[in-house]
């Protein structure tokens, strides 16, 4: 016979266990997920560091290597022009990046601490414009920037690329957020505006800067739709273009284990951004970025 | 004093609103004129009439139809499952305490990854050659079925590959946002919940799921915008010719026709890529509506 308290302990160990199958449980799902989410990783690693003839010999594919080579690495660097493909990247994302950062932010300021006629009509007039979808514009500026004879210049990858709505509301919000009190006393003590801006405004709101500035910087390393189009010269490709380029005329189709290689090089710097950056990127993709 | 601040004001701007002018403004107008014009040729610039033959010639277009056909599919596939399978996972992102900023790290992985790079990766994961099945069909076989090529085999199977590509690279973002929702659901309600003896289902579908619904809104509208956007995905897994391998996108098709082997026709590129805004507008309208009405009663 069962006195009421062991009922309960009985009760209470039997929902302790559900409890622990039901985390069990959640671990296994969270764990398969990443799984999925890192095997590509793993996959590309390790075929990269598996030498062509290897690579080729396995009809069944093997899921570790004991002969790790970096021949391909150096593959990738000779027989396809990465290492331009990279460099031309890295200065059409430092470019973009940098003259986003400078016109959105002088923008912004006005919106945010000018006073002038007509103001919230022209920001309305502004915030209308996130809704229009790239495709749409990209056409007349294909024309323009062939009519200008911009084609294969870095001019004609960037000038496009420069405008963000978003981000300039993103920055407005946040020098609104500075107080009044701090303007007018810098008016009173005769700062100028752009004085005010710099060595004021752009301290306070570094964070906010900074996000915005790695976000670009990603958005940049992988575009891949304008730079194909105003691009027909590889001496211009951008790596989007360039894996492209390798894939279908590279090192020969079936050497995959150089195009890997490729992969990884392409893969390694936004990873490294992201886990330095970590914080920061998810903090700003949450309040309003999207894979574009 | 006023006057000096207006001139100010617009130098300030000035940068931005001329390359906002010069390439968002102007080619939004641009476009739907090109749209209407007839026989523009590229050469010399020059246009026929003005009419809706563009349009007519883009939807008698069996390329586009077949892009329509792809992207529809995409959409109706790709939204509900990167949406459901994203709550699913941010629920269970909650409810743990161990592990749980490393789970969040490596979810994220592939928001910053480059598409078309990594869409290499899963092109020779799923691949079959003449010199190897790959890896899935290897997965397969042990389910005892038959191998299949999956990036120059049958369409469904390419279709599967693409939708399993987008929704791998569509869920951080979805993850990451529901799972600041969930952590921004007042503990309280959870608390009385549970002193009134409410079951977990029960608690997930009456108090968690509609108070984060707003966000669920959100990202089943973005996630149709994105979805119907779809284009380097599938240039990522079966190369530039989308039209020859039958996987075209809306959006690969508004290319294809200014640019490349096929290209040099911007009227008829204006032409798809307006019918496609149309479309992308028409059925976030119809979201909205749809969601409102839910929210009312």
């Amino acid at each position: 016979m069962q006195t009421p308290t062991t009922g309960t302990a009985d009760l209470e160990r039997r929902l302790r266990r559900r409890e622990g199958l039901r985390r069990a449980l959640t671990y296994l799902f969270l764990s398969i997920w990443a799984v999925v989410v890192l095997f590509p990783f793993y996959w590309m690693l390790l075929t990269s560091l598996k030498s062509y003839g290897a690579y080729n010999s396995e009809h069944l594919p093997v899921f570790f290597t004991l002969h790790p080579t970096l021949e391909n690495y150096a593959n990738a660097f000779t027989a396809v022009p990465l290492g331009g493909y990279l460099l031309n990247t890295l200065i059409f994302s430092l470019l973009t990046t940098g003259a986003m950062v400078v016109t959105t932010t002088l923008a912004a300021y006005a919106f945010a601490r000018l006073c002038f006629r007509g103001k919230n009509l022209l920001f309305g007039l502004f915030l209308s414009m996130m809704m229009i979808p790239t495709e749409l514009v990209v056409i007349t500026n294909f024309v323009t920037i062939t009519n200008l004879d911009l084609r294969n210049s870095f001019a004609g990858l960037v000038l496009p690329s420069i405008t963000s709505v978003f981000y300039t509301y993103l920055l407005k919000e946040n020098f609104e957020q500075v107080p009044d009190e701090l303007y007018r006393a810098a008016k009173v003590d005769g700062t100028s505006d752009f004085k005010y801006l710099w060595k004021v405004m752009i301290p306070i709101c570094r964070p906010t800067l900074v996000t915005i500035t790695i976000l670009k910087l990603i958005e940049c390393w992988n575009s891949y739709v304008w730079p194909r189009l105003i691009t027909d010269d590889p001496a211009y490709y951008l790596v989007s273009n360039g894996i492209q380029e390798i894939r279908e005329n590279g090192f020969g189709r079936e050497n995959i284990p150089a195009m890997m290689a490729a992969v990884v090089v392409i893969s390694v710097p936004l990873i490294l951004l992201f886990l330095a950056f970590r914080k920061k990127i998810m903090e700003g993709v949450s309040r309003g970025g999207t894979k574009g | 004093m006023i006057d000096r601040n207006n001139k100010k004001a617009w130098l300030y701007l000035l940068p931005a609103l001329l390359l906002m002018a010069a390439f968002l403004f102007y080619p939004l107008i641009d476009v739907l004129i090109y749209s209407v014009e007839e026989c523009y040729n590229f050469a010399s610039q020059s246009y026929q009439g003005v009419g809706l033959y563009n349009f007519s010639y883009v939807l008698h277009d069996p390329y586009f139809l077949q892009a329509v056909e792809n992207t529809f599919l995409l959409v109706i596939i790709t939204v509900p499952v990167s949406t459901g399978l994203a709550l699913l996972i941010a629920t269970a992102l909650s409810s743990i305490q161990k592990l749980r900023e490393l789970y969040q790290t490596i979810y994220f992985l592939p928001y910053v990854t480059n598409t078309l790079a990594v869409g290499l990766v899963f092109m020779v994961l799923f691949q079959r050659t003449e010199y190897t099945d790959g890896l899935i069909n290897l997965m397969l076989g042990l389910f005892g079925a038959g191998p299949i090529d999956f990036i120059n085999g049958p369409h469904w199977a390419k279709m599967f590959v693409l939708c399993f590509y987008t929704v791998w690279v569509v869920l951080p973002f979805k993850i990451l946002v529901l799972t600041s929702a969930l952590a921004s659901v007042d503990q309280t309600y959870y608390k009385a919940a549970r002193v009134d003896g409410t079951s977990r289902t029960r608690i997930f579908f009456r108090i968690t799921l509609p108070l984060i619904s707003p966000m669920i809104v959100y990202l089943v509208i973005t996630g149709f915008i994105g979805a119907f956007k779809a284009y380097s995905d599938a240039v990522a897994l079966f190369g530039t010719d989308l039209n020859a391998a039958g996987m075209n996108t809306i959006v690969g098709y508004v290319y294809d026709m200014l640019y490349g082997d096929s290209g040099g026709y911007p009227s008829y590129a204006s032409a798809a890529a307006v019918i496609l805004f149309v479309i992308v507008l028409t059925i976030t309208c119809i979201n909205l509506l749809v969601t409102r009405r839910r929210v009312r009663t």
